[in-house]
């Protein structure tokens, strides 16, 4: 099994006849994700990439039955495209668009509060690389062949160092359920503890891990979920140990402000919620390995 | 985005927010022109530079004269200030705020953050104005009143009151206070702010509400739609470097040590930094070139690194995924072209199209220190660098 998405899920692309939606949906097609068309407005009607294109979100659940989505539209108009899915009842989307207003994400959240729990849309990103199920279907800007299928899950806030993950794990033979990119951006739709949820639910994840950064309250929930309610092990890294305070470092959330946002504040959290931290990013593949063994 | 705090003032005010009278000066003597347009026998001169803590840096001088107020601002103009928020390299003044003295007869704190807890704007008020906020907290954690501000609805008239009637102010004042703290709201909401701090804001020995001090920071993401605000930025008080990169698109953050870097993704840039340290260097900047990087990026990025003239070498660590390590390849063999590298360059490249990238590098004949995981290539520069400065 794996999480949030498999090669059955019916996956449209907002933002499809655009440059970025059209390459990206091919690469998705061509890794087996089960693409059933897209959203363009004012498009709809004709068919792009063999595929049927809709005029809004709720046409393409109707019609072609989506379930999960991507977003590629430019940043000033995602915000709005997100609550166009939410409200259409697509059941899964990754936000991909990067820059987008830290108030418009604010109004989202607030907006997706409007569905009971068990029908909210789950949203990952913004400003993340997606998530890919290895060997059954990708939502993703990801290189696809560095993933392995396996039993190990992942998420994390940025996607080069997800890919450094993967492929020190590949390295070792060590494959992955799913990889889940959450995003750099101070609010975003899940969280790593969210995610976490999600990987101690799945019978085949046998362990996570997870890849933080500096910045916000995430890592600190997610050593506390860890701490009293998961069994499964996780093994974490925080990027940033040099990161000097108050400056943003690429990401926009990736800002020390307060207390608890430093890495070194995040890693003492986690080891003291018994997380296995990895002392280097060179050492992500070696610890999870090691945890492995122990099992 | 970080703006002064004339501009900030001056934001404020056109959400109902009390400052007292003022004016900017860019020579002494237009300092003192406007001390006496301001008239009374009090003034402050305030240095403007994006920092707070100006005051313990010399940057705030309470003047009496007109002679006082030529003096200060004599040598307040052209000084580089150095506070714990600018790093020792400080920043320059080049101009004053000229503002009305006041007779202050309680201080308090001001703030509007970003919860990211909450996902919600957040109010931060405190009765001990005048000190730093994180301080407060650890001291006395009772003095902070926090509310959480529904985006849908905003501050609320019984919000407010509560704040005003939890810090104690007396019974004349509530409506004052109220109009204030909607108003610091509003204009966090309706400019795109990720911050608003007024410490502090003061009741005057007359009676009013007034910010005494004002800092306001904004979302560059949402820049495109505040021209208002995207003009009020000032390239003056920005580290040149960082201002280059970010007019290319590149985010850049320069750092004291002397091991440049190119990577792609910041979590990917933060984590080489990482291991430059953990390898015994010390990184001279971070540089994301994000996705998408194209020979002239990567030429324009060689040219913002080795610009440092502390620069002793140079670590490019690449991990494709939108970009293709022969793209990038192909811009390094260029920008060789273009920049002068006098400094050992490591290079390491991973990810799509990985080995036509290898291959253009191993036989351009350029003098490129090859590594093929992360602790290599940051053991390789932290090797290079030592050698260079023969440590």
């Amino acid at each position: 099994m794996t999480v949030l998405l498999d090669e059955k899920t019916k996956v449209i692309v907002q933002g499809f006849t655009g440059k970025i939606g059209t390459f990206h949906a091919g690469e998705m097609m061509n890794y087996g994700t089960n693409l059933v068309g897209g959203v363009t407005p004012g498009k709809g009607g004709q068919e792009h990439l063999g595929k049927p294109v809709f005029n809004t979100v709720k046409e393409a659940v109707q019609e072609a039955g989506a379930e999960a989505s991507i977003i590629f539209v430019p940043a000033a108009f995602a915000a709005d495209s997100i609550m166009e899915a939410a409200d259409a009842g697509i059941k899964y989307c990754v936000a991909i668009s990067d820059g987008i207003p830290a108030q418009d994400m604010m109004t989202v959240k607030r907006y997706m509060y409007r569905y009971k729990k068990e029908e909210r849309m789950v949203l990952t990103g913004p400003n993340c690389a997606g998530t890919i199920s290895p060997g059954k279907a990708m939502l993703g800007i990801m290189p696809d062949h560095i993933y392995m299928e396996g039993n190990v899950g992942v998420v994390g806030r940025s996607g080069t160092l997800g890919y450094e993950a993967a492929s020190q794990m590949k390295e070792r033979g060590i494959g992955i359920t799913t990889s889940v990119g959450i995003g750099g951006d101070p609010i975003n739709g899940s969280s790593h503890r969210d995610i976490l949820e999600h990987f101690e639910n799945d019978p085949d994840t046998k362990a996570v891990m997870m890849i933080g950064e500096i910045g916000g309250p995430q890592e600190a929930e997610a050593a506390e979920y860890f701490k009293n309610h998961m069994t499964k092990p996780l093994v974490a890294y925080i990027a940033g140990l040099t990161a000097p305070k108050g400056r943003r470092m690429g990401h926009a959330g990736a800002i020390v402000s307060g207390v608890g946002e430093s890495a070194a504040e995040k890693v003492a959290l986690l080891e003291a919620a018994g997380v296995v931290v990895a002392p280097t990013p060179s050492d992500l593949g070696s610890t999870m390995e090691k945890v492995l063994k122990d099992l | 985005m970080d703006i002064h705090e004339y501009q900030a003032k001056e934001l404020l005010t056109k959400f109902g927010v009390s400052i007292a009278p003022g004016g900017l000066a860019y020579s002494p003597e237009q300092a003192v022109y406007r001390a006496k347009e301001i008239g009374g026998n009090k003034w402050v001169v305030k240095a403007q530079i994006h920092s707070g803590a100006r005051g313990k840096a010399g940057g705030v001088k309470v003047c009496t004269t007109e002679e006082e107020v030529l003096a200060a601002a004599t040598e307040m103009l052209g000084k580089t200030l150095v506070t714990h928020q600018t790093g020792p390299q400080g920043k320059v003044v080049y101009r004053l705020y000229v503002e009305e003295g006041a007779d202050i007869e309680r201080e308090i704190y001001l703030a509007l953050v970003l919860d990211r807890v909450k996902q919600r704007v957040a109010m931060v008020v405190s009765s001990e104005g005048g000190m730093d906020i994180e301080e407060v907290a650890e001291k006395n954690p009772e003095a902070i009143i926090r509310t959480e501000i529904e985006p849908q609805v905003g501050l609320t008239d019984f919000q407010a009151r509560e704040i005003a009637f939890k810090l104690n102010l007396p019974t004349s004042l509530i409506t004052q206070a109220v109009k204030t703290f909607k108003g610091a709201y509003r204009s966090f909401r309706e400019l795109d702010a990720t911050m608003v701090e007024i410490n502090p804001l003061v009741v005057t020995a007359d009676g009013h509400i007034r910010a005494l001090d004002a800092k306001m920071a904004f979302d560059s993401n949402a820049l495109f739609r505040r021209p208002q605000i995207a003009e009020l930025r000032d390239k003056s008080q920005e580290d040149p470097r960082e201002t280059a990169a970010s007019d290319y698109g590149l985010s850049y953050v320069g750092l004291d040590g002397d091991i440049g870097c190119m990577i792609n993704g910041a979590g990917l840039a933060m984590a080489s930094l990482d291991m430059i340290k953990h390898k015994g260097g010390e990184p001279a900047n971070f540089l994301d070139i994000g996705g998408g990087a194209s020979p002239e990026r990567v030429a324009k990025a060689f040219e913002l690194v080795l610009a440092d003239e502390g620069v002793k070498a140079f670590l490019v660590n690449i991990f494709a995924g939108i970009n293709r390590c022969d793209w990038i390849a192909e811009g390094i063999v260029q920008a060789f072209k273009q920049v002068e590298v006098k400094v050992p360059l490591v290079v390491r490249l991973s990810g799509t199209n990985v080995e036509q990238g290898q291959k253009i590098i191993d036989e351009s004949g350029l003098p490129i220190i090859s590594a093929y995981t992360l602790a290599e290539a940051a053991e390789k520069a932290v090797e290079a660098r030592n050698k260079a400065v023969g440590a």
